[in-house]
């Protein structure tokens, strides 16, 4: 079909905008970087800091951005209380952690004291997500798009209000491990030995998660669903079991987060999951949603982004107090990952291989 | 692809704007009903004869003899923050009972309202209570945030607020402008406060390299700019001032930032959750292993301790002198003691207390009562008395209000967090306080 020239002006005119933005964008990025590398504020040490800092908040991004990946991945819907399982799990654990430190297993134990309230966690955070899809989600299955995505903000609130009124609106301060105090060297670095823990804990959780997707028979069953439902319920795969297991999987993804989560930062909440869960989705979306490396990809480089961008760029450009505008970086960040790449830095995978 | 991906983005504009949406709504259901006074306009008319004429140009309260007069108390009363508030919603609680409950023969009745410590709470509380014309005055808000969103509203709806613990320095300005007419304040203006903590950091520590955090609030912001402006002027180097959204929990990369900066004294004067983040996670942060730590009144709870942990002890806490105050301070902690049980939750419950105190005394001074026990409160004499409060016998000094709504006797210390146990928080108790006054 030939367009008129009227048209091609316009798509002109929009690509060209387009371009314009992305030139900009880049442009300020370099403007902003030479200008803090010139004033060699900051030793290659502290930069390693920034690096490992982003890391450490980079991958509890992706394993509670793994929660809404493979729930978009098999429903197509934005599981928008997963936030909040993972503020369910920080609180479960953090019961069961300070009744651990008191009675001083922690300090006699710390491998365990570390692993009883992941494993805690997890179970609380799988068992009540479960209950928000039967509860919230499965009776909406076959209505329109909008309406389970109602449900789950609903959900959200109900979670972090029944959390309010059990616990109260104060902060609780998450025991520490004294195990995990200090720094360990590493090439002449100093680094927390909690980042350290952390960043490992979460790398294990996803090889763990990445497996049950690709090498068992749930997770065959999972890809299966995400392809196609009528016909993996055909092959005689229990479509409804499978959701199911996807939610708990994703769900003891993000408990496990919040444990890590609350090792790391040592305060918890009831409102604790609104930040990070839009975080994680975001990091969603920057890898790609529906595509489990790209969670893992797009969590690491949201956190590092975050961490070293207000004194990497933002400084540079002689903007004050840099660290306000963290959370712009991070939304920028999304902005002009889908003009580079609309479908995320690895691509939506829904009804490839991939779960 | 971008055609779905675009779709969710906007489903998620649209999410943000229900969670915006819905926030203050949540609060709405107490709403008093708001006949009550439209049920005293009917008889107006039948009670002709020996009507008191109101004349006064904002318009006069009217309360029938067997109706309550009404106060309100508008504040943060949810969230991190909420102790703050609850603490000075007792204060104004225990001047009730001290009054017996009762002021010019009529029950007084307190009506809350959360403002939730943001400018968008402190206005939908702020229209929410000045459409119930039964209220006489107010006391609030907690947050000079609070303020800024609501003050207008409230003035302008005729009333009067005496806040107890907003301390933003700009709230009681010369230059404040007309918005801010019916707005008072017992709490010390920052002026003070900022000024203490230089001193104290200066002269005290000697300390010369500063640095300092605020959260973006309005409280936050002013009062670290006071600090440093004080510091600075004795002769100190400011070598940061930083700033991190109220919501952020990973505070190492702006801890880094500042250590690069070489600080030996850290001032945040932040709420509670970007407080315990910043104790939480500072003594991890190369290179601000050994520096000092302040904070101020926003801080000064026990749910600070319960957020930062065991780095906590040791931290400053700049706050009103709880042993200056001239007044019967012990009494009051008794009667809290005896009503709540267990310590108080923050700064400002007697200043509360007073700020209470001063609006029944000024209605007291101006109501007309009628023979009948009806009384008439006319709105621009009550500001008016208010403000021309001299010498009133507080227990947190001798208040006097100034032309522009200072009515606070400012005498601040320094306090040292010596425990990190939440429920050894007591800085009333004479043997073993928690945090301790340490200067002056």
């Amino acid at each position: 079909m030939r367009t008129s020239f009227g048209e091609r002006m316009l798509d002109l005119i929009v690509s060209g905008f387009l371009w314009g933005i992305r030139i900009l964008i880049v442009s300020v990025i370099v403007i902003g970087t030479i200008g803090t590398l010139r004033t060699g504020q900051y030793t290659s040490e502290q930069w390693i800091d920034f690096v490992v800092f982003g890391v450490a908040q980079g991958s509890i991004y992706a394993l509670i951005a793994l929660g809404y990946t493979m729930v978009y991945g098999i429903l197509r819907m934005i599981n928008f209380a997963h936030g909040d399982i993972f503020m369910t799990g920080a609180f479960g654990a953090y019961f069961i952690a300070t009744w651990l430190t008191n009675t001083g297993f922690v300090d006699a134990n710390p491998v365990l004291g570390l692993l009883i309230p992941i494993l805690f966690a997890m179970g609380i955070a799988a068992a009540i997500a479960m209950l928000v899809e039967r509860i919230a989600y499965r009776p909406l299955r076959g209505a329109p798009r909008l309406v389970p995505l109602i449900s789950a903000i609903g959900a959200s609130f109900f979670l972090e209000y029944a959390f309010r009124g059990f616990f109260g609106p104060g902060k609780y301060a998450y025991p520490p491990i004294k195990a995990l105090e200090g720094s360990w060297e590493i090439f002449g670095i100093g680094i927390l030995k909690v980042q350290i823990v952390v960043t490992i804990a979460a790398f294990i959780m996803m090889a763990i998660l990445y497996f049950i997707v690709m090498f068992t028979k749930v997770g065959k069953a999972m890809r299966a669903v995400s392809e196609n439902k009528d016909t993996a319920a055909l092959m005689g795969i229990d479509v409804n079991r499978i959701i199911v297991s996807t939610f708990a999987l994703g769900a003891a993804m993000a408990g496990a987060a919040g444990v890590l989560f609350s090792l790391v930062y040592r305060q918890i909440d009831f409102f604790m999951g609104f930040t990070p869960g839009i975080k994680a989705f975001t990091a969603a979306v920057l890898g790609g949603i529906g595509n489990i490396p790209g969670a893992m990809v797009g969590g690491l480089v949201l956190g590092v982004f975050e961490s070293i961008g207000p004194s990497l760029f933002l400084e540079g450009l002689g903007i004050t107090r840099p660290y306000q505008l963290k959370d712009a970086i991070a939304y920028t960040m999304l902005v002009m990952i889908l003009l580079f790449r609309p479908s995320g830095i690895l691509g939506e995978r829904l009804t490839t291989k991939k779960a | 692809m971008s055609k779905r991906l675009f779709a969710v983005l906007s489903v998620l504009v649209l999410a943000s704007m229900l969670f915006a949406a819905c926030a203050p709504k949540a609060t709405e259901a107490p709403v008093p009903a708001t006949e009550a006074p439209e049920a005293t306009e009917a008889p107006e008319a039948t009670e002709a004869p020996a009507m008191y004429e109101c004349t006064d140009p904002l318009g006069c309260v009217k309360i029938a003899s067997d109706e309550p007069l009404h106060i309100a108390y508008w504040g943060v009363l949810s969230g991190a923050d909420g102790s703050l508030g609850e603490d000075s919603k007792r204060g104004v609680e225990i001047a009730i009972d001290d009054k017996g409950g009762k002021l010019l023969g009529h029950d007084i009745l307190l009506t809350t309202e959360d403002a939730l410590c943001t400018p968008e709470g402190g206005a939908t509380a702020a229209s929410k209570l000045a459409t119930d014309t039964s209220i006489v005055a107010l006391v609030g808000s907690s947050c000079s945030d609070e303020t800024v969103g609501g003050v207008a509203t409230l003035t302008n709806a005729g009333l009067t607020t005496v806040s107890p613990s907003n301390t933003r320095p700009s709230l009681s300005a010369p230059d404040r402008g007309p918005d801010y007419d019916g707005y008072l304040r017992t709490a010390h203006s920052d002026a003070f406060q900022g000024k203490a903590v230089a001193e104290f950091a200066y002269n005290f520590l000697g300390v010369r390299k500063a640095a300092t955090i605020h959260d973006g609030s309005a409280y936050a912001q002013a009062l670290q700019q006071v600090f440093a402006d004080n510091f600075v002027a004795l002769g100190g180097e400011i070598v940061a001032q930083e700033a991190v959204a109220k919501d952020a929990t990973d505070m190492k990369p702006v801890l880094t930032t500042i250590a690069s900066k070489g600080p030996e004294f850290l001032y945040y004067p932040v709420f509670v959750a970007v407080g315990g983040y910043i104790t939480a996670q500072v003594r991890d942060v190369a290179g601000l292993e050994e520096v000092k730590l302040a904070g101020s009144d926003g801080i000064f709870t026990a749910d600070f301790l319960k957020a930062s942990g065991p780095n906590v002890k040791g931290v400053y806490l700049s706050s009103p002198d709880f042993s200056a105050f001239t007044g019967d301070y012990a009494g009051f902690i008794t009667k809290h003691q005896a009503k709540y049980g267990g310590s108080t939750l923050s700064t400002f419950h007697a200043h509360a207390y007073d700020a209470a105190n001063i609006i029944f005394a000024a209605i007291e001074k101006v109501a007309v009562v009628e023979a009948d026990g009806t009384i008439y409160i006319p709105r621009t004499a009550l500001r008016e008395a208010i403000y021309a409060t001299v010498d009133f016998a507080g227990i947190t000094g001798n208040l006097s209000c100034s032309a522009s709504g200072d009515c606070g006797a400012p005498v601040i210390a320094m306090y040292e967090v010596m425990n990190d146990d939440p429920a050894s928080w007591n800085p009333a108790d004479a043997a073993n306080p928690n945090p301790k006054k340490v200067w002056p």
